[in-house]
C-alpha cells in the first residue's frame, strides 16, 4: 500500500479532493462571513445562522423536507424490503428476471422522466398536488435503492436457519420476524437511511410532484438562489451537509455491522 | 456423560438385542415411506422408495454423496413436497401437511442455531411457538441442556461456543419439543474423529433415554454400524438393502451393498452344482473350486460373485490339511499395518490380488510373513456369500 504512495499519486489525491470538497469547504467558510456581500470576506460571524430562526419560510421548507424524507423512507422500507424477499424468496418464479429489472430500472432512470410521469399520473387521478404527492413519489423512487441494498444482505443468508424456525413449529410469518428480520436489520437499516437521505436531497422529483404549500428545502433554497446568493443559503446548506454527513455516517457504520455480521459464521 | 460413554453401550446392547420391532408383524410402524419419489427437473433424487420406520428405533439411512437420503429426510420434515408416493407418520398421510404442523425436528447439518439468540433461546425457541409457560419453558429447556451436559451455558451466544458445543445445542434445541421423530442429518460431519466416535455413544445413550426414534442420515457405514438398529443402504435414489448392521455386513444382499459396508474380495464365479444348503463354484480367477454355504435360488451355469470378508480368510505358510476347496496360493505383495490388524494383499497366479486381514495378537513387529513369501489362502464354506445381483 504505503509503497504506492508516489507523487503522482498524492498529487492526483489532492487535485480531486480539492476538485471534490474546495467549493463545499467554500460554501461553509462563506457562511461565518459576516458581511452581506458574498464575495468579500468582513470576519467571522455567526449571524446568519441566528437570522435563519427568522425566516419563516426557509424553516417551513425545512419541516416539510423532514416530515416528507421520513414518512417516504419508512415506507420505502417496508415495501422495498419486501420486494427483495420476494425475489430472493420465491425461488426462480416465471417472471422473476423481468420482475427484477423493473424494479432496477428506476435506479438508472433519469429524474426528469421518474418526475414527469409521476406528475402525469397524479393529473391523470387527479390527485391534489401537495405534501401527499411528493411523499409518495419519493416512496416510490426510493424503494428500490432499499430493495437492493436489503437484497445484497438476503443472497448470502443461510436459508437452513429459517427451515430450522419453521421446523420448530415458527409460521412462515413469525420465521420472518424472529430470525429472518433480525438478521437483516443492519441492511434494512441503511436502506431507511439511504432513502431518507436520497429524499432529502431531492430537487427535480419534488419540483414536478409539488403544489402549493409543499415546497421542500432543496426547493427553497434554489428558488432563493436564484434571486442572489445570501450568506444565510450558505448557512442553510451549511446545516444541510452536517445533518446529511451525519446520516451518511450512520448508515454505512449499519453496513459496516452487517459485513462483520456477514462475515462471522451465520450458520451457527 | 463423556466418563460413562465407555461402558453404557454395552448395557445397551444387551437391552437391544430383544428389539426387533420389524420381524413382529403385528407391530404397526411409525413412519412409512410408500413408493416415494422425488424429481427435480431431470434428476430422480428419490426413486420409488418404500420403507418402514418402527417406533423407539435408531434407524440410518447410509449411502454415497448424491445418493438422495437428504432429500428423503426433507420429505419427511416437510421441506419438499414428494413428486409420486405418500410419506405417513403415526398413521396419517403428511401430504400438504407444513413443516411447522409435523411433529419432527430436525438437527441441520449445518446445525443452524440463530446467531442473534442465545443458547437459552435457541432451545426455548421451539417451545415457544407453542405458547408453553414461561416456568415450563425454563425447566424443560434446563433439562435439555442438563441432557446434553451444556449447564451453565445458558446465556452464551452460538459463536462463543466450541463446535462440538454448538452441535450439541442443537441437539438439545431439536429434542425440547419431544418430537416423535428426531431427523439427524450428518449430526457428526463436522467434529474430528476421536469428538466424533464419542458423541456417537452420547447419541446412542441418549436415544436409549429419552426413547424418540432417531432417523440419522450419514455417508460413513463405521457410524452407522456404531449407532443404529436398522441401516437402508442407498443407491441413486433407491433402496439396496434394509438390514440390521450385522445382517448387512454378514449376509450382503448385492455386489454394490458388499462392497459399500466394509471391505470385501469379490470374486466372479460360475455355479457348478449345488446341493441341500450349499453350492459349487468354479473360477477363472482360482485354482480351487470355491464352496460356500447358500440357501439361495441358485442353478448350475448362473454367473455369481462370491464376497469373501479379509477378516475371514486365513493366511498360512503351509498348506492347511488337504483341502480341496476354498485353498489357494499366492505370492505377498503388500501388507498393510493398521495397528490392530495387518492387511495382507495376496496376488494369486491368475493375477488377482485377494485381501486378507491378520490380527496382530503379539507385540512383535517382526511378522512371521513377509513380502514375497508364498502363502496358501483358505476359508471355511460359511465364511464367503454367494450374490446373485
Ligand atoms: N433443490 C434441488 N434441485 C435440483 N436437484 C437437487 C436438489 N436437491 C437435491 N438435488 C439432487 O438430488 C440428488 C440427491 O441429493 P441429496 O441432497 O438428497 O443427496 P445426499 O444423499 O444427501 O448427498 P450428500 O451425502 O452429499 O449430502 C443429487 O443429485 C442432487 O444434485
Ligand atoms: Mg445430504
Amino acid at each position: 500500500m504505503r509503497k504506492g504512495l508516489g507523487p503522482f499519486t498524492i498529487t492526483a489525491l489532492v487535485a480531486g479532493f480539492a476538485f471534490l470538497y474546495l467549493p463545499i469547504l467554500l460554501l461553509i467558510v462563506y457562511s461565518f462571513n459576516d458581511s452581506r456581500l458574498v464575495t468579500v470576506w468582513g470576519g467571522f460571524s455567526t449571524r446568519w445562522y441566528g437570522s435563519l430562526w427568522q425566516n419563516q419560510a426557509l424553516l417551513d421548507a425545512a419541516w416539510v423536507t423532514l416530515r416528507v424524507a421520513f414518512v417516504s423512507a419508512t415506507l420505502a422500507t417496508i415495501l422495498g424490503t419486501m420486494a427483495a424477499v420476494a425475489l430472493t424468496r420465491l425461488g426462480r418464479f416465471r417472471s422473476r428476471t423481468l420482475f427484477a429489472g423493473m424494479l432496477y430500472a428506476p435506479l438508472v432512470m433519469p429524474e426528469v422522466i421518474t418526475g414527469l410521469s409521476l406528475l402525469l399520473l397524479f393529473v391523470a387521478i387527479d390527485l391534489n398536488r401537495g405534501y401527499w404527492t411528493v411523499m409518495l413519489a419519493h416512496t416510490s423512487f426510493t424503494m428500490c435503492f432499499v430493495a437492493v441494498v436489503v437484497q445484497s444482505r438476503l443472497i448470502g443468508f443461510d436459508r437452513s436457519l429459517e427451515e430450522a424456525a419453521q421446523d420448530l413449529g415458527a409460521t412462515p410469518l413469525r420465521t420472518f420476524f424472529s430470525v429472518t428480520l433480525p438478521l437483516i436489520a443492519p441492511a434494512v437499516a441503511a436502506g431507511w437511511m439511504l432513502a431518507f437521505t436520497l429524499s432529502l436531497d431531492d430537487l427535480v422529483i419534488a419540483s414536478f410532484t409539488t403544489g402549493p404549500g409543499a415546497t421542500t428545502l432543496p426547493m427553497r433554497i434554489y428558488s432563493q438562489v436564484r434571486l442572489g446568493v445570501t450568506p444565510e443559503i450558505n448557512a442553510v446548506c451549511t446545516l444541510f451537509i452536517g445533518f446529511v454527513t451525519l446520516i451518511v455516517m450512520a448508515s454505512s457504520l449499519a453496513m459496516k455491522r452487517q459485513m462483520i455480521v456477514a462475515e462471522q459464521p451465520v450458520r451457527g | 456423560m463423556d466418563v460413562q460413554a465407555g461402558k453404557q453401550p454395552k448395557m445397551l446392547a444387551t437391552a437391544r438385542r430383544e428389539f426387533a420391532p420389524w420381524k413382529d408383524k403385528a407391530a404397526s410402524p411409525l413412519i412409512r415411506f410408500e413408493r416415494v419419489s422425488k424429481r427435480y427437473g431431470g434428476v430422480t433424487a428419490v426413486d420409488g422408495v418404500s420403507l418402514d420406520i418402527y417406533p423407539g428405533e435408531f434407524f440410518a439411512l447410509l449411502g454415497p454423496s448424491g445418493c438422495g437420503k437428504t432429500t428423503l429426510m426433507r420429505m419427511l420434515a416437510g421441506f419438499e413436497e414428494p413428486s409420486e408416493g405418500r410419506v405417513w407418520l403415526a398413521g396419517r398421510d403428511l401430504a400438504g401437511v407444513p413443516p411447522y404442523r409435523r411433529p419432527v425436528n430436525m438437527m441441520f447439518q449445518s446445525y443452524a442455531l440463530f446467531p442473534h439468540m442465545t443458547v437459552f433461546d435457541n432451545v426455548a425457541f421451539g417451545l415457544k411457538q407453542d405458547g408453553a409457560p414461561k416456568g415450563e419453558i425454563a425447566s424443560t429447556v434446563a433439562e435439555m441442556l442438563k441432557l446434553v451436559n451444556l449447564t451453565g451455558y445458558e446465556r452464551r451466544k452460538p459463536d462463543q461456543l466450541s463446535g462440538g458445543q454448538r452441535q450439541r445445542v442443537a441437539l438439545a434445541r431439536s429434542l425440547a419439543k419431544r418430537p416423535k421423530v428426531l431427523l439427524l442429518d450428518e449430526p457428526l460431519a463436522a467434529l474430528d474423529k476421536k469428538l466424533r466416535g464419542q458423541t456417537q455413544f452420547e447419541l446412542m445413550d441418549l436415544q436409549a433415554k429419552v426413547g424418540t426414534t432417531f432417523l440419522i442420515v450419514t455417508h460413513d457405514q463405521e457410524e452407522a454400524m456404531t449407532v443404529a438398529d436398522r441401516i437402508a443402504v442407498m443407491d441413486h435414489g433407491r433402496i439396496a438393502q434394509v438390514d440390521t448392521p450385522a445382517d448387512l455386513y454378514e449376509k450382503p444382499a448385492t455386489r454394490y451393498v458388499a462392497e459399500f459396508v466394509g471391505d470385501v474380495n469379490l470374486i466372479e464365479a460360475k455355479v457348478v452344482s449345488r446341493d441341500a444348503n450349499s453350492v459349487l463354484m468354479q473360477s477363472e480367477a482360482m485354482s480351487a473350486p470355491l464352496r460356500a454355504i447358500c440357501e439361495g435360488d441358485v442353478s448350475p451355469g448362473q454367473q455369481v460373485a462370491l464376497a469373501l470378508r479379509p477378516e475371514k480368510i486365513r493366511v498360512t505358510l503351509r498348506k492347511p490339511g488337504e483341502a480341496l476347496e476354498n485353498c489357494v496360493r499366492g505370492t505377498v505383495s503388500d501388507i498393510a499395518y493398521l495397528g490392530d490388524l495387518s492387511i495382507y494383499h495376496v496376488r494369486l497366479e491368475s493375477g488377482l490380488i485377494l485381501k486378507a486381514a491378520r490380527p496382530n495378537i503379539t507385540r512383535f513387529t517382526e511378522q512371521p510373513i513377509t513380502w514375497e513369501d508364498k502363502v496358501y489362502l483358505s476359508w471355511a464354506p460359511e465364511a464367503g456369500v454367494v450374490l446373485v445381483k
